[in-house]
């Protein structure tokens, strides 16, 4: 099993694809490293030699941003927009939907399930 | 959508005159401002701005963050109190 960019091993599949197991990589960015590591598309994980393990390590390693170090930087951008108080950064505090969307009925995302109040249709009338 | 680069940034005309009048006196008077689709530009940081939410101005002192985002965004036109019947009720 192939180890790549720290704790991920991905599997018996397409190169292509094994790839995708890595936070920060899909499709497209997989097929993008594969290609500039030259290694085939189609190559199962398990087939790689060491060399071409360690062409896809450099390409990964000298041109994106993955795992932990992405999911800090998106988190450092949340709470850039939360301590300066933008709109942006309080629906955040909220937990609502940031993008203008409706939140009268669904949006259920972003708010968790559903908190059902007791007597609500009483409280009306 | 994104607003195209070639335009440049939008700031309102009259907003603009006032901070860089107020840059080069080196005073820190707060502007009142309606207009809240201006683009903080880096000329502002340091500025304290009125802006409008539509009821009364809301005071937003620039700091560096906040260049290149919105006046807008800074003062929230709605007011969310809560639920009507919600424990809490006595907190206004």
């Amino acid at each position: 099993m192939a180890r790549i960019a720290g704790v991920d091993i991905p599997n018996k599949k397409r190169g292509e694809i094994a790839l995708t197991y890595i936070y920060g990589v899909g499709r497209s960015t997989a097929q993008k490293i594969l290609t500039k590591a030259g290694v085939d598309w189609n190559l199962k994980a398990e087939e790689w030699t060491d060399d071409q393990q360690n062409d896809i390590r450099n390409v990964l390693s000298e041109n994106y941003k993955v795992e932990g170090e992405l999911r800090s930087e998106t988190q450092m951008n949340i709470k850039r927009l939360m301590d300066i108080g933008t709109y942006r950064g309080i629906r955040h505090r909220l937990g609502l939907p940031l993008r203008g969307q409706n939140t009268k009925n669904n949006a259920r995302t972003r708010k968790g399930r559903k908190k059902t109040v007791a007597n609500k249709k009483m409280a009306v009338k | 959508m994104s607003r195209s680069l070639k335009k440049g940034p939008f700031i309102d005309i009259k907003l603009e005159k006032k901070v860089l009048m107020n840059v080069e006196a080196s005073k820190k008077t707060v502007i009142k401002t309606w207009s809240r689709a201006s683009m903080i530009s880096p000329d502002f940081v340091g500025q304290t701005i009125a802006v409008h939410n539509g009821n009364k101005f809301i005071p937003v002192y620039i700091t560096e963050n906040m260049v290149g985002h919105k006046l807008g965004e800074f003062a929230p036109t709605r007011l969310f109190r809560g639920h009507a019947g919600k424990k809490n009720k006595g907190n206004k």
